[in-house]
């Protein structure tokens, strides 16, 4: 193994956190090193046109993703099981390269809100400390939507996040999110067009009272620059966007925005095809000193020295890390200690197929984020959980984002899946069927956690991260709950017919639902209840930092991307403005 | 014992121009005639000038077994012209002879226990390897059941087993779960209706057209606006008509 010549920063991974942390932190003079696992990606050469539309390619056979060869997990619902290989890409999709997902992502951002960060005390207010399930591990962040507030509004504009914003320094305006927070600017960018799907759903909303506003995306409706001089072209509504990158420069995504901004950076390096197997401590185990990484391409080993290790890997990778570092305490589900693992989360949803024989959709007319949704069910503190017994909620909404037929194919129930009667179903609803989903949050659960699998390996014979997950009662209510508000809009749009939303009893790794997979290094108040500070400064370890969705102590029912670029500043700034000054721990606890 | 009278109408099916569509949708039927779908020539059968262009995976026994399971699953109608008019044999044998059918992307470490449901796939099997062994388990379980290949059944039979499959009721004596088997299929039936012409089957465009899917269209940014729930005209591209 060589040693290379020691650096201020390494950073692990070159999708939206490293990309933040590398321009914010050379820009102020430092040594940055990101490692990248994957390969460059550059609109230039990986995302034109005809290639980007290539749903057999993309979209099925998930070119621009992780191959599971490389690295995968093993996955059970339950203690009893054996957990096996996830073998095949299908529930979950993590991205690779640089970029990250966020080169394929549809781009819908949320500004989570202290309904989240203060989670266990608001409830605990409101419906009484019973309330919350014994073996529900949910507690406050540690951070407040107040102190994230510039931050979400830095990373909106970076991100060229499309818009309206329903609650502008206190005013709230119906025409955007009227339950989102109090924000002092709009969004960078006004909403997409509005969609048939998204018309119907936004009548039915209303008719039902609940207040529908475009969902917030980095789509971006105009040509735009952002502050750092990225420049965005004009979303063309393609109808190719999750899985697919954007030959227009469109879709919000590191490659185009952070990583170009980091290169011009003098004293910011990064180096593709460098996987990193494991962070190295001194003797104390409480200084990181660098990383190990292979080189994909030589196979050559390599220790990086570094006075900073900050983990920017996808959520599963930095867990893994973590465990195969030997960093931290795993996590026992027998006995509840050990904090690395603890509180992994998924997401839960749930959806209703409307046909309507006399409506022409055009699905393939889309965006990632086009479409109306409603927050009425989920950061509307006023929405009484009680009667339904569980603690999160969820977001609804509908907006056709691609027509892209292996996919999309709706026919009503009964039809058959091949032969004559099928293309006659097929040929007659392509254009006139829409959904109306859900997407559901997750609460923590003794149950539910990631360790290493004592059984099957990578590519670099370590052991895969192993996932042990399954909804519980709480998400079973949840659920059933938003079913039955999904069927009653559907009755109020008045289809031809509907196939209905039903409650998501268990987590089958099999369909796809989406690579919003968070905790197992979860932020907190202190080191007996959290791996890191509000900072993804790991307790102990001073000079280790983790970015991402592994810090979240919950998954709400939000997609996570806006958290994990507002607490990337939010880190960027505390590392340049006090931890450089004062190396040490960021917070008292 | 071999029934030598659906191989010749086949081969000569396969060296004609697929211009002549009638000729050819009937032939592939083999000596069953009075099974035949009932076939309309189309206006739109002349999907394109290229002739066949051979197999380059299936063995001779899958090729009847993928022509008779394409035409069956997509038959010549007024929608549209046959499966193997649109090319999904071709689709079928180009994915499963590279570098998918051959577990590219697929984890494939030992052991391999069985797992619930919700753990998805746990065969040590490449989709070339299911589609082999599972074809083997279908043939056998032909030849057990009829006496017959099953390019020869009747509509109905062949419908039956295809139902059976899907279920997972019909059990092959080699051990391959026939209800894994038909998943494979059937999503490479709908790969090979909707995938862009480039890989084999769509051919012309067809499939696309059937459902009004534009293709590799890049721009409806006004479109959207302009023809919300109107009739919009859909003159489908393909990556070829691009480049």
């Amino acid at each position: 193994m060589k040693t290379l010549k020691e650096v201020d920063v390494v950073l692990v991974g070159a999708g939206w956190t490293g990309g933040i942390l590398g321009k914010e932190l050379s820009e102020s003079g430092l040594q940055v090193v990101c490692l990248e696992r994957g390969g460059e990606r550059s609109t230039a050469d990986d995302f034109t046109v005809p290639r980007m539309r290539d749903e057999l390619a993309l979209a099925h056979r998930h070119s621009l993703m992780v191959d599971t060869n490389d690295q995968t997990e093993t996955i059970r619902n339950n203690e009893q099981q054996r957990a096996l290989p996830y073998r095949r890409l299908g529930s979950y999709l993590p991205g690779t390269g640089v970029g990250g997902a966020s080169t394929h992502w549809n781009g819908h951002t949320w500004r989570w809100n202290n309904t989240e960060f203060k989670i266990k005390t608001m409830y605990e207010e409101k419906y009484g400390k019973k309330y919350i399930p014994q073996d529900m591990t949910i507690q406050d962040w540690g951070v407040t939507y107040e102190e994230l507030e510039k931050y979400y509004d830095k990373f909106e504009k970076t991100a060229g996040i499309s818009g309206k914003a329903g609650n502008l320094n206190g005013n709230k305006d119906p025409r955007g999110n009227i339950h989102e927070a109090s924000r002092k600017n709009e969004y960078p960018l006004p909403p997409l067009e509005k969609s048939l799907a998204g018309e119907l759903f936004e009548a039915a909303a209303t008719a039902k009272g609940y207040n529908s506003f475009p969902r917030p995306t980095a789509n971006a409706s105009k040509a735009y620059t952002n502050p750092d001089g990225a420049k965005f072209g004009e979303c063309q509504y393609c109808g190719h966007c999750e899985r697919f990158g954007c030959e227009a420069n469109a879709k919000g995504g590191a490659h185009m925005s952070v990583i170009p901004a980091a290169l011009k950076q003098k004293t910011f390096e990064l180096r593709t095809n460098t996987w990193v197997t494991k962070v190295i401590t001194d003797s104390t185990g409480t200084k990181a000193t660098g990383v190990n990484y292979t080189h994909v391409l030589t196979g050559e080993e390599y220790f990086q020295p570094a006075q900073m290790v900050i983990l920017c890997a996808f959520s599963f990778n930095n867990v893994h890390l973590m465990l195969t570092s030997g960093i931290g305490k795993p996590y026992n589900p027998q006995t509840g200690e050990g904090l690395i693992g603890k509180n992994y989360c998924y997401q839960t949803g749930s959806a209703a197929t409307l046909f309507f024989e006399d409506k022409l959709f055009h699905p393939y007319m889309a965006t990632g984020g086009i479409g109306m949704g409603s927050d009425h069910f989920h950061a509307n503190w006023d929405f009484d959980r009680a009667p339904f017994g569980f603690v999160g909620g969820s977001t609804l909404g509908a907006g056709l984002y691609g027509g892209r037929p292996i996919a999309w194919r709706p026919t009503p129930a009964g039809t058959p899946q091949w032969g004559s009667a099928w293309k006659k179903g097929v040929s007659k609803w392509y254009e006139r069927t829409m959904t109306i989903a859900s997407s559901g949050s997750v609460m923590p659960n003794r149950g539910n956690f990631l360790d290493l699998d004592p059984t099957w390996t990578n590519k670099f014979g370590q052991p895969l991260l192993r996932m042990t997950f399954d909804y519980k009662d709480n998400e079973r209510k949840l659920s059933a709950q938003i079913a039955s508000v999904i069927n009653d809009l559907a009755q109020e749009m008045r289809p031809t017919s509907f196939t209905k939303a039903t409650a998501r009893n268990s987590w089958s790794s099999v369909p796809y639902q989406s690579t919003h997979n968070t905790g197992g290094t979860i932020m907190g108040t202190n080191p007996s209840n959290s791996v890191t500070n509000k900072y993804g400064q790991v307790w102990g370890v001073d000079n280790l930092f983790i970015m991402g969705a592994s810090l979240f102590p919950h998954n709400s029912a939000y997609n996570p991307t806006g958290p994990v670029g507002a607490i990337a500043y939010f880190a960027a700034d505390a590392i340049k403005n006090t931890y450089l000054k004062k190396p040490g721990k960021l917070v008292d606890a | 014992m071999t029934d030598s009278t659906d191989k010749k109408p086949r081969r000569d099916f396969l060296k004609q121009t697929v211009s002549s569509a009638a000729v050819a949708t009937v032939s592939v039927m083999g000596a069953d005639k009075a099974n035949a779908q009932s076939v309309s020539s189309s206006p739109n059968q002349a999907l394109s000038q290229e002739p066949f262009a051979g197999y380059v995976w299936l063995k001779p026994s899958e090729q009847g077994f993928v022509e008779a399971l394409v035409e069956h699953m997509c038959p010549a109608d007024s929608l549209s012209p046959g499966g193997l008019e649109l090319g999904l044999n071709t689709y079928f044998d180009r994915a499963l002879g590279g570098n998918w059918g051959n577990g590219h992307r697929l984890y494939l470490k030992g052991p391999f226990p069985k797992g619930s449901p919700n753990q998805g796939y746990q065969l040590g099997l490449t989709p070339a390897e299911l589609f082999r062994a599972g074809t083997q388990g279908l043939m056998s379980y032909c030849k057990k059941t009829f006496g017959k290949l099953f390019e020869t059944l009747s509509s109905d039979q062949k419908e039956n087993i295809l139902v059976g499959m899907q279920s997972g009721k019909l059990e092959f004596d080699n051990g391959i779960p026939s209800q894994v088997y038909f998943e494979q299929l059937l999503q490479m039936f709908y790969e090979g209706m909707f995938a862009d012409p480039i890989y084999g089957g769509n051919r012309a465009k067809a499939g696309w057209k059937m459902i009004g899917y534009p293709g590799v269209t890049a721009n409806h940014r006004q479109n959207i606006i302009k023809f919300k729930n109107k009739p919009y005209p859909i003159t489908p591209t393909s990556i070829a008509d691009i480049n």
